[in-house]
């Protein structure tokens, strides 16, 4: 049975990067792996191909009338040392039910057999959880483990917070469990003891954290991914590090105990994130009086 | 009148062994929508104080519809020369095709659509792409195919509000492109608690996309009216029409039974609004009674004591040439009245009758039946809201059991229990009625028959309800082998 993994996390903050960089990591560790991209950008595998994905099975499925009229060799395109890559894609922003396209377009994937014999399938799901479709991985028995990116900036808390939600929600009735989070440097205060101590109060770990290089952006506008780019810099070892772990990880998820809005903000005070209106008052009052005596 | 009452004690008791039945909180919810009138002497106005127009409890066979089945069913589909699309699966169009009877003048497929079924069949990709495309294109095609349809109507399905299809641009794009009116609808079926919503954004859509979008030629007359909400039930509002020309009134449009894209935009040019179906169409009277200071009159044209009643009050609005002209028109059909009450009277006399209709007819047939010497003991609204039950009691006597969105499990009880000698609902209602050895008719449908609406119509609602109350087959409902 293959393991079925995915990313969530807020949007934008380096989901597909980082899943990409790790599952080239993967691959090289002799894993045969198959990445379904959720989101309808259709951008979670570009750095894998090497260019990026025009078939996706739901636009074939609209030229060819519906999906029954695909084969599964149609969406699938293999790229970086053979893992295996496919889209579901979408409508255009603010038409149609991106939604529904993700059901459709991974019912047809497992259907027509796409996960037989792979050791790892590998979900890339859209920023916002905006509805039923955007869960589906985390429904109905596919992703067993979820790994949510995430970084020290207060929104990037929030979302892992719901993400978690998300998944207690989905935990008693299926497998899905969280495998940890994977803190994306954005070299806020604190940033790792807050990680750490949001991992601790979500009942989870902080599986790896991933310093920032300038090196990432140089593979990316390559369309490569730095395993490939830069195979022997720092940041290619931090990816395959965390490869490393998540492949260690296997069946040892847990189930999230997520915290209230207001616990989630007492953290955020504690760490100096966010300020109590006394704070705030009290800087926006000093910064007034600098202003006065500057005028 | 046969009785001066219907027995409230038997019906209150009959109303608690049913409610015994329910879990706590369903028979809570449910108690609010069964009840027996009363006339409270004090304030000498009788009331039934049922809860109305509230979400059914889940777990109940509730008999309501949607809001699409309320405008593209009722509202929407009879108008005749334009063309109604079901936007959406294939299903909610396909299994309403026809269902309703409306009747209509013209040529099905040339200048009259009212029997087709139009649909955009979505299929995945039109809701993971959206469906506005389609539309575009179904609209061109739909217009290149029947080149005399004077409109064209989008009726949403559930998926449409899911998916957001913007269905309005559409339609302002393609009313552009074809020179004809093209309505949005935005009538998806989980909006609202049962039809009742889909009428009222019908109406809305009447008001929005049709009215003062072009100029109607029309030369008004000091007698024009509307004929508003008479759907042409086996040709109903024929007969109507009639009645209202005999006494010297120019009938305008009729809405939306047999009615054209023309008369619904020429109608704020009445002088006044005839309103039969209150319930479905009471709000674009409101609309036309604000903007165009066109009054409205509420008619019923049920059964001769209601015929004629309704036509003084209509009469009243106009000078005393319209008055003779009543007056007339109810002493040249007295003969008719006298003729079908002597014939079926006798026969009908006595007879206990329970209804349950939509949301016009519980109350305005009730009285078609009195003049029967018929006795109405039950009766109730699928979707009838506050106001409807107001103008209930009226009509209906003291004791009377009504019940409001009535359950499969309580009318069959209901039934059971008071054995009347018949019972007038749907089509879903009859069979089972039947089996349990109690005489039906549709009350949607006229059973295939009608129309009831007028003089006319009361003939034949008579001998309708004579075949049903004293077919011979009721005689035979026992087994041979049991009778003995």
């Amino acid at each position: 049975m293959a393991r079925q993994i995915a990313f969530y996390g807020k949007g934008g903050i380096g989901k597909s990067t980082t899943s990409q960089n790790t599952l080239a990591a993967l691959v090289e560790m002799d894993q045969k792996i198959l990445i379904v991209g959720c989101d309808p950008k259709a951008d979670s595998t570009r750095l894998i191909l090497n260019t990026k994905m025009q078939d996706t099975v739901l636009h074939l499925a609209a030229k060819a009338g519906s999906v029954e009229d695909l084969e599964l060799e149609d969406v699938m395109k293999i790229g970086y040392k053979g893992i295996m890559c496919t889209e579901a894609g979408g409508p255009e922003p603010g038409v149609g039910c991106a939604g529904r396209g993700v059901i459709t377009a991974i019912n047809f994937l497992e259907e027509n057999g796409a996960y037989d014999g792979i050791d790892y399938v590998s979900y890339d799901v859209l920023g916002d959880v905006v509805c039923g479709g955007f869960a589906m991985p985390i429904r109905e028995n596919k992703a067993q483990e979820i790994y949510i990116v995430m970084s020290g900036e207060m929104m990037a808390l929030y979302a892992a917070n719901n993400i978690s939600k998300g998944i207690l929600k989905y935990a008693g009735s299926g497998g899905v469990r969280l495998g940890g989070l994977i803190c994306n440097e954005r070299q806020t205060d604190r940033e790792l003891d807050l990680a750490e101590s949001l991992a601790k109060r979500l009942n989870t770990q902080l599986i790896h954290f991933v310093p920032r290089d300038n090196v990432v952006q140089h593979a990316e506008l390559r369309r490569q991914t730095v395993i490939q780019y830069n195979p022997d810099c720092q940041q290619a070892q931090e990816y395959r590090s965390l490869a490393t772990k998540i492949h260690a990880n296997g069946g040892k998820g847990t189930i999230p105990t997520p915290i209230t809005m207001e616990e989630l903000e007492d953290m955020l005070l504690e760490f100096g994130i966010m300020k109590t209106d006394e704070q705030a008052l009290a800087e926006l009052e000093a910064k007034e009086k600098s202003l006065c005596s500057a005028g | 009148m046969s009785l001066e009452t219907n027995d409230a004690a038997f019906h209150e008791a009959l109303i608690k062994e049913v409610l015994e039945q329910y879990p706590e909180k369903s028979q809570k919810k449910r108690a609010r929508h069964l009840s027996v009138i009363k006339t409270d002497e004090a304030a000498g106005s009788s009331s039934c104080g049922v809860k109305s127009n509230i979400k059914s409890v889940p777990g109940v066979m509730t008999i309501r519809g949607c809001a699409y089945a309320g405008s593209k069913g009722v509202v929407w589909g009879p108008v005749k020369d334009m063309l109604h699309i079901s936007h959406g699966p294939v299903g909610c169009g396909h299994y309403s095709w026809s269902q309703r009877r409306n009747y209509f003048t013209g040529t099905v497929g040339i200048d009259s659509f009212v029997t087709m079924q139009v649909t955009s069949d979505f299929q995945e990709r039109d809701i993971v792409f959206g469906g506005d495309k389609n539309l575009e294109k179904m609209i061109d095609e739909l217009d290149g195919l029947f080149p005399l349809n004077n409109g064209i109507s989008i009726q949403s399905e559930c998926p449409i509000g899911l998916i957001g299809d913007d269905i309005e641009a559409v339609a302002k794009k393609k009313a552009k492109d074809i020179g004809k009116t093209v309505v949005p609808v935005r009538c998806e079926g989980f909006r609202g608690v049962s039809q009742s919503l889909g009428h009222h954004i019908a109406n809305d859509a009447i008001r929005d996309w049709v009215f003062d979008k072009t100029k109607p030629e029309w030369e008004t007359g000091p007698y024009d009216v509307n004929l508003i909400a008479d759907y042409n039930i086996g040709g109903d509002a024929w007969p109507s029409r009639k009645l209202l020309e005999e006494m010297g009134l120019r009938v305008i449009g009729s809405w939306s039974g047999d009615a054209t894209l023309a008369e619904m935009e020429r109608a704020p040019k009445a002088k006044l609004n005839l309103i039969h179906c209150y319930r479905s169409m009471n709000y674009i009277c409101r609309h036309m009674e604000e903007k165009y200071s066109i009054p409205w009159v509420e008619y019923n044209f049920f059964g001769p004591t209601q015929i004629a009643e309704s036509l003084r009050k209509i009469a009243a609005q106009f000078d005393d040439k319209i008055k003779e002209g009543a007056e007339k028109v109810i002493a040249k059909y007295q003969p008719l009245v006298d003729a079908v009450v002597a014939k079926y009277k006798p026969r009908l006399e006595g007879k206990k009758v329970m209804l349950y209709v939509g949301g016009l007819r519980p109350r305005h047939v009730a009285t078609a039946y009195d003049d029967l010497g018929m006795n109405i003991v039950g009766s109730g609204y699928e979707f009838g809201h506050n106001d409807d039950y107001q103008r209930t009691t009226h009509y209906l006597k003291d004791g009377t059991l009504i019940y409001d969105d009535v359950t499969g499990y309580e009318l069959e009880k209901f039934i059971e229990k008071i054995r009347p000698d018949l019972v007038g609902s749907g089509i879903k209602e009859k069979y089972a009625t039947q089996k349990m050895g109690v005489p039906f008719r549709q009350m949607h449908s006229w059973d295939y028959s009608g129309p009831y609406h007028g003089y006319d119509g009361f003939a034949i609602f008579a001998r309708d309800m004579d075949m049903a109350v004293n077919s011979p087959v009721w005689s035979k409902f026992k087994a041979p082998w049991k009778a003995a």
